[in-house]
């Protein structure tokens, strides 16, 4: 039988999880999962699934960045994430759809990550929880700008989701009733940019598709009610993210690989279900 | 907005009863630096339903987005409802092209009637009590209640277009705008929207404006037609329009008007 360094079975998990880091990952977990629901329904709605995972990648170099000239990670993922959500805000659609320049600017991004972090430190400990995340990590200071920013986000968000909700599902419509559509996709790209700075820490940039976009996607096919569909993806980011911290607390593996894994699970569980009760039964339309 | 039954007063008596619904004075638009139509001059009295025909590219989108203030003319002056247009007006109800492309995948119909109510206020807030009786009003209007709580990408074609006529009546507008909505519909289909329009014209003191590719569905509610020949707007009533010479110029291929023994008027091509 193959042995893994450390992995397997835990008999003191109980024990783990009563420990100061894994209560900081239960807190900030629940914090990033609940903001990834609520901006997670949007990204769905409005198709910037890839925008999200473009602005993961924007945030590489900028944690690594913030590694090399000694400042917090989360700024320096939050500057960078805000800046790229700008420039795609203010280009428009058109910027996500341009596959070939936005992947290019993309791996330049994770090639100026690399960068930074070798001159940084030369070790790879910094990139691999850039990458994937390391939830185990998070400090009490991180605690409180995390809940700072969901607090702005919840604030944010309730000023202006009926006008961003019109604007994203019927932005012809929105336009013409006086809904500043362009400026609120700005507003929301910035929005989002805080959230993947947040999620960035919890998950890492490659696996962040899974908390922020999984979970809604997952929601939506369930229920199509807006308010419904925002608590549902809540709910189920929560679950994955403090299913997959006592999974790794039991097998002694990363809460990342678990939180993925359970996400991915709801979703497959979903589609499956969607595929066996499909029910379409459209009606044709005929004189009343 | 119950009574569907065909009223026996012709749609023409009512024309002409108030101040125009829009007044287009000398209008020009321009569009990427090119001139799309000018010399506008018309009005379209309250109360009518107007199709707004022409050739691809002629502007026909163009002359509603000046109605809604999505585009301001070039040169001229353009009236709404007694008003310079403005986005946002909330006596106006208007359905896009192509509209149910353009809407998120993820939509039910009651929550998109909803937002054409609601969608442009800030802040929380429950549904007020009288939106809701709107939106269900609305929605029986166009006889889309049995599906309002089902997802507008599980509806047929027909179905969609009758939620977004919902979306636009909701606000009981004076004026609505509709572009191409029997685009992407079946004959069956676009014979009940058009009957619908019609019921719609005849129950609500409102007026009709479609832009549409095809004048023949439109023909038996349509009393006037604005037509967009040779990079001008013209208006004329639907007797003036529906001729033969026109229609031929104005589509460069030959169209014959033929008018039935019953007294049903249809073009057709070649």
């Amino acid at each position: 039988m193959l042995v893994f360094a450390g992995a397997g079975w835990q008999s003191n998990w109980f024990d783990v999880l009563q420990t100061n880091f894994m209560r900081n990952a239960f807190i900030g977990g629940a914090l990033v999962a609940v903001a990834s629901g609520l901006v997670g329904y949007f990204v769905v709605v409005r198709r910037d699934a890839f925008a999200t995972h473009a602005l993961a990648h924007i945030g590489f170099p900028g944690a690594t960045g913030a590694v090399l000239v000694g400042a917090p990670v989360t700024l320096g993922l939050a500057v960078f994430c805000t800046a790229g959500a700008l420039a795609i805000g203010l280009l428009g659609k058109q910027a996500a759809k341009r596959e070939i320049a936005t992947g290019s600017i993309l791996a330049l991004a994770t090639a100026l990550g690399v960068l930074f972090n070798s001159l940084a430190t030369r070790s790879a400990g910094t990139v691999t929880s850039v990458l994937f995340g390391n939830l185990l990590a998070i400090s009490v200071d991180q605690l409180w700008t995390f809940l700072f920013f969901v607090i702005g986000l919840v604030a944010a968000l309730a000023w202006i989701a009926r006008p961003l909700a019109f604007a994203s599902l019927d932005p012809q419509v929105a336009e013409a009733k006086g809904v500043p559509v362009r400026a609120l996709g700005t507003i929301f790209m910035v929005l989002l940019a805080l959230v993947v700075t947040m999620a960035v820490q919890v998950v890492g940039t490659l696996l962040l598709f899974a908390l922020i976009v999984t979970p809604s996607a997952t929601a939506l096919a369930l229920t199509a009610r807006p308010v419904g569909a925002v608590l549902l993806a809540a709910g189920l980011g929560l679950f994955c993210v403090w299913g997959g911290l006592v999974l790794a607390a039991m097998f002694n593996l990363p809460p990342s690989f678990f939180i993925v894994v359970l996400a991915f699970g709801a979703w497959l569980a979903t589609l499956a279900m969607s595929i066996m009760f499909e029910r379409r039964e459209v009606v044709p339309v005929g004189d009343r | 907005m119950t009574d569907t039954t065909a009223s026996a007063v012709p749609l023409d008596a009512a024309v002409g009863s108030h101040a125009p619904a829009m007044r287009f004075s000398e209008v020009s638009v321009r569009r990427g630096g090119q001139t799309v139509w000018s010399e506008g001059t018309f009005e379209i009295p309250s109360g009518s339903v107007v199709a707004v025909i022409g050739p691809n590219g002629s502007g026909k989108t163009t002359l509603l987005q000046l109605a809604l203030g999505l585009l301001t003319p070039a040169t001229g002056e353009v009236t709404v409802l007694g008003d310079t247009p403005r986005r946002g007006n909330p006596r106006i109800g208007y359905v896009p092209q192509n509209y149910s492309a353009a809407l998120g995948d993820v939509v039910r119909c009651r929550d998109l009637v909803s937002l054409g109510l609601s969608g442009a206020r800030w802040g929380l807030g429950r549904q007020r009590e009288q939106d809701s009786r709107d939106i269900d009003a609305a929605l029986d209007a166009v006889g889309a209640s049995e599906y309002a709580a089902r997802r507008m990408s599980h509806l047929s074609g027909g179905q969609q277009q009758r939620v977004a006529i919902a979306q636009a009546l909701a606000g009981q507008p004076d004026l609505l705008l509709l572009d191409e909505p029997l685009a992407n519909l079946d004959l069956r289909n676009q014979h009940a929207i058009v009957h619908l329009l019609g019921e719609i014209r005849r129950t609500g003191d409102l007026t009709v404006v479609v832009v549409t590719h095809d004048l023949n569905a439109l023909l038996p509610i349509a009393t006037a037609a604005v037509y967009l020949l040779d990079g001008h707007a013209h208006y004329g009533t639907i007797d003036d329009v529906v001729d033969s010479d026109l229609l031929t110029h104005l589509y460069g291929t030959f169209v014959r008007v033929v008018r039935t023994a019953q007294g049903d008027l249809f073009t057709r091509a070649g």
